[in-house]
């Protein structure tokens, strides 16, 4: 009658016990996690290292004409006048080459710093003829400097930061070392701009929506299949996608034509806004995906009690649901376009041009992005692409981060109000 | 004396005279559905004005169910379905052309859980009179209702603070507060302590006294010694096999608690099943 089992303790303690077996595996899995944490890391770093190595370096460099051999009575360029910077420069490039450079800007408007870089660019022309990575620059400096000596007796040889302002204000241009991203930089701007444009809205409004309006029945349960069936859909398909659509079809619209935008080299639909709208459905699926967790994570408590006020289903979505889910819908929304920036082959596709020195005026102007013309520098023969490639690549990652940081500070801006 | 009577019933919208009419709500043969479900079973209800009802019974025996009929809550939920009639002074809220949003103008409620609206105490009084058009001084009709649901001397110099920062029982009257500067007719209580210590359980039911002389107030509790505190009046709801939930018993909070007629709510009052 008193005999009652204790509680648990089922069999005694000095039994044997599977404990220490478990805490082994226990362990054996955390361990596992780590590895996973330390190889993502490595991935990380290998990325920058490889990146960075090729940002910076050692170049050799050799100019076509001595810029020492133009000195006018012992003057040396740099410190000329503009009338001397012109006439060594009419001294030494054609007639024709003169009348044209003439033609783009008149040399009376011109500064000698100017009328300098002209020099540089079409008499001096410095050629790179040997480059070397960071790694051998930092490590390897005194064999890099007797390489050089030794095979390039001429040339300059000099520590070259590949990603400098310059490279960053410059136009593409065919001499890797006077190439810059200007025109790739605001290619990407605009073609996420408009993505960010036609995308957000149309993304969280189909989010609110699925979420809040639509009734559950056979048509919707199809659509949101299919919705998440799009988030999957490779990249490329997108792209003929749009080509179909934005480039093909929506002509008139997407090259402007429509608002009596003629330019004939952009009246064939191949644009920044053709490329935006590409983009925008690309992401589309993710938005609206993410949106609809976002909006599904609200408390419905809140909702209740935004109703029982007497509330209509409007107030309600725009006063509590929409604020309360804001940094969800945001941080989704910086994945997407973070994916959006990177993408390459749907705008090769929608026909981002490869070679392109003016800037981008508008939504109706041909293009190129980052991504397009870091692909289209690495499949270069030459050495000193891959530089470029390298530091444009550099500036994507910053572009990048910058803009998350954006959404990340707005983001935080939206979850303190709460 | 707060009284009104309804100028354009269709639309609920109200006039400030007296009505001569006892009763605040009366409930005609309503039964809840959800799909095929029933879950309220012929229900008949009179609650009188500017008294306390409680409702209390069993879980699931449908008394939740009932009271947010009586907003028209239930129409939030897309399998629910409502037969029957509930008159607001004589208005059935469930006629076709009756907007459920002006029920709920009329007829404010608070629920189980405190919800404050993530947003400055302030703001959560003032909202709901917002949104219904109140034009006036803001700053008056907020300090009117904190006072009005005893958290005016609380919180009168951190107005600006969230309604988060406030403890739950604080959070519970702000819930309150922000129902009653709507300036309703009803105030429903979903178990409006449950979630809180005795202490703030005290407060709530001292405030519900309070409220009971401008205010028609129903209460949901599974709580029988508050039912029995506070309320003027008590339905003892229970369920049968196929689990509807129906209106066992209905009357005097002191005649059901001390005197019930029915032996089923003798049980369930004294402890014996629930």
């Amino acid at each position: 009658m008193n005999q009652v089992e204790p509680l648990g303790l089922t069999e005694p303690l000095d039994q044997k016990s599977n404990l220490p077996g478990r805490q082994r595996l226990a362990r054996i899995w955390k361990v596992i996690f780590q590895v996973s944490t330390v190889i993502g890391i490595l991935a990380l770093g290998a990325l920058l290292y490889n990146v960075s190595d090729r940002s910076f370096g050692y170049i050799a460099l050799e100019a076509r004409v001595q810029p020492d051999t133009l000195a006018i009575n012992g003057t040396p360029l740099e410190e000329m006048t503009v009338e001397q910077l012109i006439s060594v420069l009419q001294a030494k490039v054609s007639a024709g080459r003169f009348r044209k450079l003439n033609n783009d800007k008149a040399f009376e408007e011109r500064t000698a710093d100017e009328v300098y870089d002209l020099i540089l660019e079409d008499v001096v022309r410095p050629k790179v003829v040997k480059t070397w990575s960071l790694t051998d620059s930092l490590l390897r400096r005194q064999q890099v400097l007797t390489e050089a000596a030794e095979d390039y007796p001429k040339a300059n040889v000099l520590f070259r930061s590949w990603l400098n302002p310059r490279f960053v204000q410059a136009p593409q241009s065919s001499i890797p070392i006077d190439a810059g991203v200007r025109t790739a930089i605001l290619g990407s701007l605009w073609t996420i701009l408009i993505t960010i444009l036609f995308a957000f809205p149309t993304g969280v409004g189909a989010a609110i929506y699925l979420e809040e309006y639509a009734v559950d029945n056979r048509l919707n349960r199809l659509i949101q299949t299919n919705i998440n069936n799009l988030a999957g859909v490779p990249s490329i398909i997108y792209g003929i996608l749009g080509l179909a659509i934005f480039v093909r079809t929506l002509e008139h619209l997407t090259s402007g034509a429509i608002f009596g935008l003629v330019d004939p080299t952009t009246a064939n639909g191949r644009t920044i806004f053709s490329a935006g709208l590409t983009l925008g459905l690309l992401v589309l699926p993710l938005l609206i995906i993410n949106g609809q967790e976002a909006i599904r994570a609200v408390p419905s408590s809140l909702r209740q009690a935004a109703y029982g006020l007497g509330a209509t289903k409007w107030q309600t979505i725009w006063h509590h649901v929409l604020p309360n889910a804001m940094p969800g819908i945001l941080t989704g929304t910086i994945l997407a376009i973070s994916r959006a920036i990177g993408e390459t082959a749907p705008l090769v596709v929608v026909g981002a041009s490869t070679y392109i020195t003016f800037d981008p005026d508008g939504p109706f102007s041909k293009f190129t992005t980052l991504p397009i013309q870091i692909y289209q520098w690495t499949s270069r023969p030459q050495d000193d692409f891959r530089n470029i490639a390298a530091a444009a690549i550099l500036v994507l990652l910053t572009m990048l981060l910058s803009l998350n940081a954006t959404a990340i500070l707005l983001r935080n801006r939206f979850s303190r109000r709460l | 004396m707060t009284s009104i009577s309804i100028a354009h019933p269709q639309t609920l919208e109200a006039v400030e005279t007296t009505t001569n009419g006892k009763y605040a709500i009366e409930v005609k043969d309503l039964n809840v559905y959800y799909g095929d479900f029933r879950a309220v079973k012929n229900v008949n209800l009179k609650i009188e004005r500017q008294k306390i009802t409680a409702m209390i019974g069993p879980s699931g025996c449908g008394k939740s169910t009932v009271l947010r009929a009586f907003n028209r809550m239930n129409d939030l939920v897309p399998s629910a379905r409502v037969q029957g009639e509930i008159l607001f002074h004589g208005h059935n809220i469930y006629d076709p052309g009756v907007d459920s949003v002006q029920v709920r103008k009329w007829i404010g409620m608070v629920f189980q859980k405190p919800n404050p609206f993530p947003k400055s105490i302030y703001e959560n009084v003032a909202w709901g009179a917002r949104i219904n058009g109140y034009r006036g001084s803001m700053d008056d009709l907020v300090e009117q209702a904190l006072r009005g649901a005893a958290l005016w001397d609380e919180v009168n110099d951190k107005l600006q603070q969230s309604g988060l920062s406030l403890s739950g029982g604080q959070q519970q009257r702000l819930c309150i507060a922000r129902t009653i500067a709507v300036k309703p007719d009803i105030i429903l209580m979903d178990e409006p302590a449950s979630a809180l210590d005795p202490i703030a359980t005290l407060r709530i039911e001292e405030l519900m006294r309070e409220l009971a002389q401008q205010y028609t107030i129903i209460v949901v509790t599974h709580n029988m010694q508050q039912a029995a505190r506070v309320s003027d009046y008590t339905a003892f709801f229970t369920m049968n096999e196929d689990r509807a939930g129906y209106l066992m018993e209905f009357g005097n909070t002191s005649q059901i608690f001390t005197n019930p007629k029915e032996k089923v709510t003798e049980d369930y009052i004294t402890g014996r099943f629930g």
